[in-house]
């Protein structure tokens, strides 16, 4: 859905959904989520229904995934980080023991 | 222990950045806090990695023009607080924090809100479909990422931001399927007698028609007087569908829709604290009501920039100069004469960018579709209700919060943000009442969610008492 | 001026009001609710909605007994099961001393003749609520008691009584009594209600309204807070909470962790609001994540304070007006009054038809808390 500009001056790998995925460092990770397909970062608790990042300002909270394992969390403003692991939040979050 | 300062500033946008210098320089001890990690706000956003490429010379100078502030910030002496998100604030002052999963308690003095604006909600059939996007989030993904659409891109609204959006992509290569003006046709007759006025500021209505002139040369369809749009797709947007006002009907191929429909301050502090709010019939918003500082209805609780009222980087950047002048007053740093004469040159100034509002008011004042949408149309993206739902609730005289107790629109993380206005217009045209007496959502605490464990980390000994 | 009359003027529009006045209707009485802003605004809307006998007191337990009863079949009573869920209440004990304490409370109310509460050991608890702390050692269960859907249960009150024949007129806040004959003239903005019954459910505010026909009854206000998370995946079914801390932790339908307790807000009875005091509500997430220590990460999605009354004994005020004929009172339930709404309900329609009820509620005689407050 988007493309980088250039190629990043010093790329590191993140993983997401288990897949790994160039990007650059100190990007919002939702602006890589809206480089994959889809281009999606949940689907909703009520309706299952698919979102992908919508306002990139933090007034959305449609842009929630689960990052490092932290459930919920708003990728529009967290930046990427080398070996960061972003999953795809399907529904209701799930919590470890 | 808790740490106190003589003033906290949250928001390190152009108000925010400005008024925590000035304050400084003042002899104040300043704390900005900010939730974003680095300092800009939205309309300077990513200023620092970015004003000195190429990327930031197509981003325009007043684009460029954050990276000096933003390096004053830095060497001021403030204590800048990035990736900080505050959640709640009491009176006393009391701020709640969290960064990194870390919650903290914040006193002091004064506090000047600059936390900006949002654009406003403006839902339409399909807008919560992936590939739908605010403009705004674009630009920040431009100047966040250096990313642009790859794929040629819808745009819909009104406004001088998917204006100078368009412009930017086409520099930069990208490009735009199609433009859809959504600016209904009294506008610029509405706006004309405002215009004399608003030639004080030249310069920037002449940059918008520059914008134009872009997009024209650039060949971009444009479609004037668009009334009502349609984003159509299963699990993503696959076509725009759009209505003029004099009933063209056309559905198109898309996979990207751009929509913007203007700005609005962001209340939501300031009526969780209680502050009187005027409402806009100009810009069709509540605002914090302010003095000539910028103090609200609250003692010690200050507002500067869009927050205060939409009007710009410029106006932001002086009005946050004016409050810490009226800060420093209030403490007693600076007498009643010393003040009025710091702040003289300021309000002149002040007064000519504000002087160009009445005239952008009401040429982009928004179509009615934004305030009335179709039964089915998601209207609180959070809880998924559709304006059907809240039209359902609206029976009888209920407020908006009734209509949330009931309907559960607006119990969302995103605590009204996207659905509040509509559902206060959706009651209002229900019950025949004006928007202004309607009313909006009693904002509850956190403004952001925090987690359990962030908040449970504030029992703690240092942090009680 | 004319009069709006009536058989029973109910004055407050919570489920206490309701229920009464669903009752009332019920035994054919012309019944009209006088409520300042609209049903369920204050203590109705902002509960936890625990339907709990648990660790009551027990000069409640009668009607907490009669109420569990009713809330079992509650679809017959309000045409709405209310998302009524019999999970079970369970308060955890941290230490063997805690345990020893539920133990105690067990044994003191079989001595009473109520066997309903059971006390659990650690492998129980463990059966019941998996995500429970590894340092709790045991509970106490109601396994009878459970939590319902508090919007659902005010709506399915309001709409029985309305189907009943009581006219509620919302925006209509009670501003002055009168007495004229032997009837009672409630006085709200320019309207007038009449009526030989009066019945005082109002609340936080009931104070005020019980000094307006003569009765000076003391009475404090509570600002409890709440705390509703995200939803998540199920993680509890019982309503728990913790011996020795200010905890009460449920999960809803819908997913989300409620979290209660008692702690106190900020309360600003004349304004009618209450606010969150969040360093106080700090103490609840931290009972919260230490009893439960996989809600960490669970992010809040609100938080609220409701104004309720408060006695002085904590137990409520139902029954005649010491002093004002054809005046009932049915206030004061200080943050437990959820689960009594049906029989109590019950008791305030047996009250006014009959002039006596057999249910015991002499412990919340009105003149108790008088007395109290004329020998301070």
């Amino acid at each position: 859905m988007f493309r980088k500009l250039h190629e990043p001056a010093s790329p590191v790998t993140i993983v997401v959904d288990g897949a790994a995925v160039t990007a650059a460092a100190g990007d919002p990770v939702a602006a890589v989520l809206l480089r994959l397909e889809p281009p999606i970062a949940r689907t909703t608790p009520v309706g299952g229904r698919p979102r992908a990042p919508y306002c990139m300002m933090g007034v959305c909270f449609d842009c929630l995934a689960i990052v490092d394992g932290m459930p919920s969390t708003q990728t529009c403003r967290t930046a990427v980080r080398a070996g960061m692991r972003v999953e795809r939040q399907h529904g209701a979050r799930v919590i470890g023991q | 222990m808790t740490r106190t300062f003589d003033l906290a500033v949250v928001g390190a946008g152009p108000a925010g950045m400005a008024a925590a210098i000035a304050a400084k320089a003042l002899g104040m001890d300043v704390l900005l806090i900010d939730e974003q990690a680095a300092p800009g706000g939205q309309i300077w956003r990513g200023v620092e990695g970015v004003a000195a490429t190429s990327d930031g010379a197509q981003l325009g100078a007043d684009y460029q023009a954050g990276a000096a502030v933003a390096a004053a910030l830095r060497a001021s002496g403030v204590v800048y607080e990035p990736a900080t998100q505050l959640w709640q604030i009491e009176p006393g002052w009391r701020l709640f924090t969290s960064r990194e999963q870390q919650a903290d308690i914040i006193e002091a003095a004064t506090v000047l809100l600059a936390t900006g604006a949002q654009e406003r909600p403006a839902p339409f059939p399909g807008w919560t479909l992936p590939g739908v996007l605010t403009v705004g989030a674009a630009q920040i993904l431009l100047k966040t990422a250096a990313q642009v659409p790859d794929r040629p891109v819808w745009i819909a609204g009104c406004g001088p931001l998917p204006l100078l959006y368009a412009a930017q992509l086409l520099r930069l290569g990208g490009r735009i399927a199609g433009f859809l003006d959504t600016a209904p046709p009294g506008n610029r007759r509405a706006a004309l007698p405002h215009l004399p006025q608003a030639l004080r500021a030249a310069g920037d209505l002449l940059k918008g028609l520059g914008w134009m002139r872009e997009l024209r040369r650039a060949n971009v369809p444009l479609v004037r007087h668009v009334v009502e749009i349609e984003a159509l797709g299963r699990e993503q947007v696959s076509a725009v569908r759009y209505r003029t006002s004099d009933g063209r009907e056309r559905t198109e191929s898309a996979s990207m829709l751009l929509i913007h429909e203007g700005v609005v301050p962001n209340i939501h502090p300031t009526m969780a604290l209680g502050c009187a709010h005027d409402w806009s019939d100009d810009q069709l918003c509540w605002a914090p009501a302010l003095d000539r500082w910028g103090e609200t209805s609250l003692v010690g609780l200050f507002v500067a920039g869009d927050g205060a009222g939409i009007a710009g980087a410029r106006a932001a950047s002086l009005r946050g100069e004016l409050a810490a002048i009226g800060i420093a007053r209030q403490a007693g740093r600076l007498d009643e004469g010393e003040a009025d004469q710091r702040a003289g040159g300021l309000r002149r100034r002040l007064g000519r960018e504000l002087a160009v509002r009445p005239f952008l008011d009401a040429l982009f004042r928004p179509r009615p579709a934004v305030f009335a949408p179709h039964d089915d149309t998601v209207v609180c993206r959070c809880e998924e209700l559709t304006a059907r739902d809240i039209r359902a609730a609206a029976v009888g005289t209920p407020g908006p919060n009734q209509v949330k107790a009931f309907t559960r629109a607006g119990m969302g993380p995103c605590q009204g943000r996207q659905c509040g206005y509509t559902v206060s217009h959706l009651l209002a045209a229900a019950q025949k009442r004006p928007v202004a007496e309607v009313g909006f959502y009693r904002i509850r605490p956190p403004l952001k969610p925090v987690t359990l464990g962030e908040l449970a980390s504030l029992d703690r000994p240092e942090t009680v008492g | 001026m004319s009069a709006i009359a009536s058989d029973v003027i109910v004055i407050g529009g919570g489920l206490h009001g309701l229920s009464a006045a669903l009752q009332l209707a019920r035994a054919r009485r012309k019944v009209v609710v006088l409520e300042r802003a609209w049903t369920g605004r204050h203590a109705s809307g902002a509960t936890a909605a625990g339907v709990r006998t648990l660790r009551r007191d027990l000069a409640e337990m009668p009607l907490a007994l009669e109420a569990m009863d009713m809330w079992h079949r509650l679809s017959a009573i309000v045409g709405d099961d209310c998302g009524f869920k019999a999970h079970g209440q369970v308060c955890v004990a941290e230490t063997p001393r805690h345990l020893a304490t539920l133990e105690e409370r067990a044994a003191l109310a079989r001595r009473h003749g109520y066997d309903h509460e059971e006390v659990i050991d650690r492998p129980e608890l463990q059966r019941i609520m998996p995500a429970i702390s590894s340092h709790c050692v045991g509970g106490l269960i109601a396994r009878r008691d459970g939590s319902a859907d508090p919007h659902r249960t005010l709506a399915a009150f309001r709409r029985s009584a309305e189907a009943a024949g009581v006219a509620i007129c919302e925006g209509t806040g009670v501003t002055a009594i009168e007495r004229r004959g032997s009837d009672w003239i409630a006085v709200a903005g320019d309207r007038r209600f009449t009526a030989p019954v009066v019945i005082n459910a109002a609340g936080a505010w009931a104070g005020q309204v019980a000094a307006m026909v003569g009765d000076d009854i003391p009475l404090g206000t509570k600002a409890s807070m709440m705390i509703v998370t995200e939803p998540i995946e199920p993680l509890v079914k019982p309503v728990v909470s913790a011996l020795g801390r200010s905890l009460s932790f449920k999960q809803t339908d819908r997913g989300a962790l409620l979290i209660g307790g008692g702690l106190q807000g900020r309360s600003d009875l004349d304004g009618q609001l209450a606010h969150v005091a969040m360093a106080e509500l700090a103490k609840g997430a931290r009972a919260a994540v230490e009893i439960f220590p996989a809600a960490r990460g669970v992010r809040v999605a609100r938080a609220w304070a409701g104004l309720e009354a408060k006695t002085a004994d904590l137990l409520p005020v139902i029954g005649p007006s010491p002093g004002a004929p054809g005046v009932f009172h049915v206030f004061g339930f200080s943050g437990h009054g959820f689960q009594l709404v049906p029989a109590v309900g019950a008791a305030m329609a047996e009250l006014v038809t009959q002039g006596a009820t057999n249910r015991p509620i002499a412990a919340f005689a009105a003149g108790r808390l008088m007395t109290l407050k004329a020998a301070a």
